[in-house]
């Protein structure tokens, strides 16, 4: 997976994402994986299915609590990532590598740009 | 990702003799009942060799070797006066006056609809006092209730400043043989004074995981000290209340304000069997008439256990459908259970449908779960008897 830390964006709902060509990869961020707890099960969206910028794509579980995770851009869903769905303690272990969550095709390439890059996500961090 | 609601934070927080004690090993303290409590661990040094941390290696630790619980939160209270146990018994539906100096039950604290104020439990230390631990989210409830309603003669006396740690854990009575073999030989709900390494304590055998242990009521001047003890005793490590909550759900146990309140009944609740033999000649506690009305021509509803199909777990306020279409009830715990492996619920169903093996449709998130009303407790109680 590519991952040049130009290419790599942040949202404030703690997922990032990481760009392709016209073809993104996403998955939550080891802050988030952290606050979480360990992970029990997770839901992944469907492929062939459009999102909206927003929408709830995919649901994290912990032992106490259920979680949604949000599409960070809008998109047509082309790949998920089963091998969580099995082992989800994988995202615990390796959030932002072997722990992606799907990638979308986006509509519009460009607003990938308008995400948060590393130094502004760090920096909302310490807003917590 | 969106981050599950958290508790509400802005009633003055209190903390428990053992707050900086948490923090130092890793604890991560969340608002819980008014209280700053720790609701998980990232255990470090010697005791992350023993166990990693986390819901999950908690909840298992717990279950493999023994846990250390922090419940300083919970209320204690001394309750004295002549025929003290006769004059508990005009607000609570157990057998009190039956109850042997150096036993404790499990009771209920029930208002004139038969519903529950909260559940509770009470040792008898000697003829004229009882001991009384009642939960932390209703104990200003309780002990006002208790002083309103208690006979004349009757003198309830909170006991704000002890802590209670709960050892629990198939390795807790080893432990407990090197600090206190007297304590060690208690058997299931006996209860008894005992020094702990010099330490005065009241040690009662029980708790809230299904696996043998000790709760331990200790002055909070000491309760560092004891805490230090109990870790250094054995492959014991400090666990947090996500992993406590966890292990009562495996082990069939309410949760009040989720599995029981003032609005379900012990007959609903299945918890009949607090109801003294002897208190069901009489019937003269708070909601005595409308227990036995409800035991002659059966509850509408029953709290059962419940076993989502699957990997997703059912979490509480989830609708339960009978397959037939009809609203059938609601979940009212529900996670995943870490020693079953698997996600595990329960909650009040009609009582139609309260049969084992009857099949469920639990709606979450729009979408139906297949589920199956099973026996509680998810895992066996493994309590010394």
């Amino acid at each position: 997976m590519p991952s040049k830390a130009a290419d790599k964006r942040y949202t404030k709902d703690h997922e990032w994402v990481v760009l392709d060509g016209d073809i993104v990869t996403v998955g939550i961020t080891d802050h988030a994986q952290e606050q979480l707890g360990d992970l029990v099960h997770i839901e992944l969206p469907e492929l062939e299915r459009t999102v909206a910028e927003g929408e709830t794509i995919a649901v994290v579980e912990s032992v106490k609590a259920a979680s949604d995770v949000f599409s960070p851009l809008a998109g047509k869903v082309v790949e998920v990532n089963e091998t969580i769905a099995e082992d989800p303690s994988i995202v615990n272990s390796d959030a932002e590598g072997e722990g992606w969550f799907f990638r979308l095709e986006l509509d519009d390439p460009d607003v990938f740009e308008t995400l948060l890059d590393q130094d502004a996500y760090d920096e909302f961090l310490e807003t917590l | 990702m969106a981050h599950p609601p958290q508790a509400d934070d802005t009633a003055p927080i209190r903390t428990v003799p053992l707050d900086s004690w948490h923090r130092d090993r890793g604890a991560r303290m969340v608002p819980f009942a008014g209280y700053s409590m720790p609701v998980q661990y990232d255990l470090t040094g010697d005791l992350a060799r023993r166990c990693r941390g986390g819901v999950l290696a908690e909840h298992l630790h717990t279950r493999a070797h023994a846990g250390l619980f922090d419940v300083s939160h919970m209320g204690q209270a001394i309750l004295t006066g002549p025929n003290v146990a006769a004059a508990l018994e005009t607000l609570v539906p157990g057998d009190i006056a039956g109850l042997k100096p150096g036993r404790q039950r499990y009771t209920l604290l029930t208002n004139a609809a038969g519903g529950i104020l909260d559940d509770l439990m009470v040792a008898r230390m000697d003829e004229d006092r009882l001991f009384l631990v009642v939960n932390a989210g209703r104990k200003d409830i309780d002990f006002s209730h208790l002083t309103t309603h208690l006979p004349a003669g009757s003198v309830l006396t909170a006991w704000p400043d002890r802590a209670l740690l709960a050892l629990q854990g198939p390795a807790a009575a080893a432990i407990m043989t090197r600090l206190s073999p007297a304590a060690a030989a208690l058997p299931f709900m006996g209860f008894a004074a005992a020094n702990l390494d010099g330490i005065p304590c009241l040690i009662s055998r029980s708790g809230y995981t299904g696996e043998d242990g000790f709760e331990i009521s200790v002055p909070a001047i000491h309760a560092t000290a004891l805490a230090d003890t109990l870790i250094a005793e054995g492959n014991v490590v400090p666990i947090g209340l996500g992993a406590r909550d966890s292990l009562r759900l495996e082990a069939g146990l309410c949760l009040y304000g989720n599995d029981i309140d003032e609005l379900t009944s012990p007959v609903e609740a299945g918890l009949t069997w607090t109801i003294g033999k002897r208190r069901k000649m009489n019937w003269d506690f708070p909601g005595g008439v409308a227990m036995r009305d409800q035991l002659d021509n059966g509850a509408a509803r029953r709290r059962v256990g419940i076993r989502p199909d699957g990997r997703t777990p059912a979490r509480a306020q989830t609708p339960i459908m009978a397959d037939d279409g009809t609203e059938a009830g609601i979940v009212t715990s529900g996670g995943f259970g870490p020693s079953v492996n698997g996600p595990v619920a329960m909650g009040y169903v009609r009582k139609d449908l309260a049969a084992d093996g009857t099949t469920l449709n639990l709606l979450v998130r729009g979408r139906t779960i297949r589920a199956t009303v099973v026996p509680l407790p998810f895992v066996p109680h493994c309590y010394r008897r």
